[in-house]
């Protein structure tokens, strides 16, 4: 087996009520596995929550983690959203410096170019809302940060199985 | 019909058919307790809460029910944690109820406030704070559900004081389905074949055998495959007792303290049967050199245990005995020459490591602690309920009493918790009061849970204490002289009570023997009384365990006198 980490991206549905969130996330520290991102919300059904996490792990480790929290027993279903049969995306806002005339062109330049918009114009800051996958926002972010990005929220990544044909 | 929270409580504890309940009274369940003088299950007042939890522990262990435990909120809560913990590491059954501070004063730091759900939720299998009285029944019938199948363990409900008393329409509810938690019973047949196909052809097999082996109750179908194919076995700590100790085929306890030929022939087999158990660091040592010329079957329960920590070349997961009854049916026969002329090497070779380091020690003219188990196993015929505290007393009780019959042997494995084996033998004996229950402590253990000496007298629990003392916390110092140079930093215990007048100070009796001859009588004598007794035994200080593995070394290189 290769012993090689990798980011994973976990998807589980599970009861809606308190303390499962704290549940999986004591399960991810008190068994030393890493959180890259976490998100949780509410799905269609109010009982039941969605929570998308990236997990770094090697292939035996992503194999105790799958395990573990299929044991939890306010896990309904769990899924791996790490292959191209799921849709990945998070958004980003980013708050970007803008204090001279080429600043603001660079800037507005690749929010064309990366179909972002921009939502807040001030006298010296942008701030942006992007969305995509996570190496479409590492791209952005790298070329944005020469520029100066002032501040940064991003939402981590949520995932969906593409539906059978 | 309407019935209180605390009613509905009364009613599912019957339901469930408890009938016993150990616990501690306080503000936040005086209403529940109120309820419960009204009813006939009976309660054992313990004095001290943790000495409720092991206790519920161990009447769960000798008699294969749930243990139920209450509690009451703040200090009640938190004294409960370590018996949950001690549970939740060996997957023991229990239901604890801990009182809550009322609904509206939840998150306001009240008196006798604390967040006993958030603390327990990595040491419980699952748990609960009721919020609404109608979620009351369901959520009490869940917690027996899961505390009891599956791979069993502790559940914690928690409820606000004014639940207690709140009334609601109450219609009992049918079984419980719980869409989330499916435990898988049925073993995958293909994985079965395979399993059975490696059992044929192995030359060397060996079959090690966990505490899941008794908590699914597969010890018959277990000894049926050992002695049909002529498979030696060996057990963890917790599996001690579901193969008969007098078999010839028994090898003792495998791992840290196993036996030489057990941890031999597990670094020597070419078959491991692993069943129930989780492959933990004290069974396998070194794990790279674990069973390192043996392909495994691994049977259990719960998937998290397979490949936690050893690599295995066939897991089956699902309930011990239902897998080993049907390991056994695609097994079929085979003929008693044929089966003896295959084994006939691997069970010289074996016989070969019996006789090459016998478990004996030293006689030097002082009580040796072997020798007082040796005695016990003999006087009792190994039928006595023995429960051990932790340390040397544990392990010298593990390698020294013959254990014949499983559930007889209730110790903390997984967790090593000292002062759980004076409450649990009050569980056990509870559970059966017309056996005979013996807890083996060391004189640092006994001291962490004396105070349930009140409660064993109070309810006429006759348990027999064997101490064996010698005013030491004797592993920490076996360690300390093996690994650190005789440094003996804080293992000695310089003040350790006259234990015959503590007994006597409780209304109990007490006995010491101080000469290796008065091992026997003492024993004899202090076995045969009515009621409590302690007996306690002046024992070498600085006798060691052996043999021993240094953590983190192959269970082969083991350390023999």
């Amino acid at each position: 087996m290769d012993n090689q980490t990798r980011k994973y991206t976990l998807t589980m549905l599970v009861d809606n009520e308190p303390g499962v969130l704290s549940r999986v996330a004591g399960l991810f520290s008190g068994r030393g596995f890493n959180i890259d991102s976490l998100c949780v919300a509410e799905t269609i059904d109010p009982k039941v929550s969605r929570i998308t996490l990236v997990t770094e792990a090697n292939p035996s480790m992503l194999e105790q983690i799958e395990k573990q929290l299929r044991k939890l027993i306010n896990v309904i279903k769990l899924r791996d959203m790490t292959g191209s049969r799921a849709i990945r995306r998070e958004m980003a806002l980013i708050c970007v410096r803008a204090l001279k005339a080429d600043q603001r062109d660079e800037i507005l330049r690749l929010v064309q170019l990366f179909r972002c918009k921009v939502v807040d114009v001030g006298p010296a800051y942008y701030i942006i809302e992007a969305t995509g996958d996570a190496e479409k926002m590492e791209a952005l972010i790298n070329l944005l940060k020469p520029i100066g990005i002032k501040k940064i929220a991003r939402t981590g990544t949520i995932a969906l199985y593409r539906e059978p044909n | 019909m309407k019935r209180t929270g605390a009613q509905i409580l009364m009613d599912i504890l019957k339901e469930e058919n408890v009938d016993v309940i150990f616990g501690y009274p306080g503000g936040a369940v005086i209403d529940i307790y109120d309820e419960l003088e009204r009813s006939d299950i009976r309660h054992i007042l313990v004095r001290h809460e943790q000495g409720a939890v092991h206790a519920a522990d161990g009447y769960a262990r000798a008699s294969g029910k749930v243990g139920v435990c209450f509690a009451t909120s703040g200090p009640g809560a938190t004294n409960t944690v370590t018996g949950i913990a001690t549970a939740y590491c060996d997957s023991i059954p229990l239901v604890v109820i801990t009182g809550q501070v009322p609904t509206h004063l939840i998150g306001n730091d009240a008196f006798q406030e604390v967040d006993i759900v958030g603390i327990t939720r990595p040491c419980t299998k699952h748990n609960y704070l009721v919020t609404r009285i109608e979620d009351m029944a369901r959520i009490l019938k869940e917690a027996f559900h899961i505390a009891r199948s599956g791979r069993p363990g502790p559940v914690l409900v928690d409820i606000p004081k004014d639940l207690a008393s709140t009334e609601t329409d109450y219609t009992p509810l049918g079984n419980i389905n719980i869409r989330s938690y499916q435990p898988n019973y049925q073993p995958h047949k293909m994985q079965l074949k395979r399993a059975a196909e490696l059992i044929r052809t192995a030359k060397k097999p060996l079959i090690l055998a966990g505490g899941g082996v008794g908590l699914s109750e597969a010890w018959q179908p277990l000894t049926e495959l050992a002695r049909k194919w002529r498979i030696p076995v060996t057990t963890t700590l917790m599996g001690l007792g579901v193969f008969p100790g007098s078999d010839p085929l028994w090898l003792g306890m495998i791992g840290m303290h196993g036996t030489y030929r057990a941890n031999m022939a597990a670094g020597n087999c070419d078959l491991m049967i692993a069943v129930g158990v989780r492959f933990d660091d004290r069974v396998t040592g070194k794990t790279d050199c674990f069973a390192s010329q043996a392909r495994i079957i691994h049977i259990d329960i719960d998937p998290t245990s397979i490949r936690k920590n050893v690599a295995v070349t066939v897991p089956v997961v699902g309930d011990c005995r239902i897998s080993l009854e049907k390991l056994n049916q695609l097994l079929g026969d085979i003929g008693p020459e044929e089966i003896e002329s295959m084994r006939k090497d691997w069970l010289e070779q074996v016989e070969q490591w019996r006789q090459a380091y016998k478990m004996v020690y030293e006689d030097n003219g002082r009580i040796k602690p072997q020798f007082v188990i040796e005695t016990l196993s003999e006087l009792t015929s190994g039928r006595a309920i023995i429960t051990t505290e932790v340390g040397q007393n544990q392990m010298w009780t593990a390698q020294f009493y013959r254990f014949d019959q499983p559930r007889h042997f209730i110790s903390s494995g997984g967790l090593g918790t000292m002062g759980f084996g004076f409450p649990a033998a009050i569980g056990a004996q509870v559970a059966f009061p017309d056996k005979l229950v013996v807890d083996v402590a060391g004189d640092g253990s006994i001291q962490m849970n004396i105070q349930e000496m009140a409660t064993a007298v109070e309810n006429d629990l006759p348990v027999k204490i064997v101490i064996l003392n010698n005013c030491f916390l004797g592993m920490v110092r076996q360690w300390q002289e093996l690994f650190y140079d005789r440094r003996y930093a804080s293992t000695r215990m310089n003040c350790v009570p006259d234990f015959v007048k503590l007994a006597e100070a409780y209304g109990a009796r007490g006995l010491r023997a101080t000469e290796p001859e008065q091992v026997r009588p003492t024993l004899e004598k202090g076995l045969a009384m009515d009621g409590v007794v302690i007996m306690e035994f002046k024992v070498e200080p600085e006798e060691n365990v052996y043999p021993m593995v240094p953590a983190g070394a192959p269970i082969t290189e083991m350390l023999l006198v």
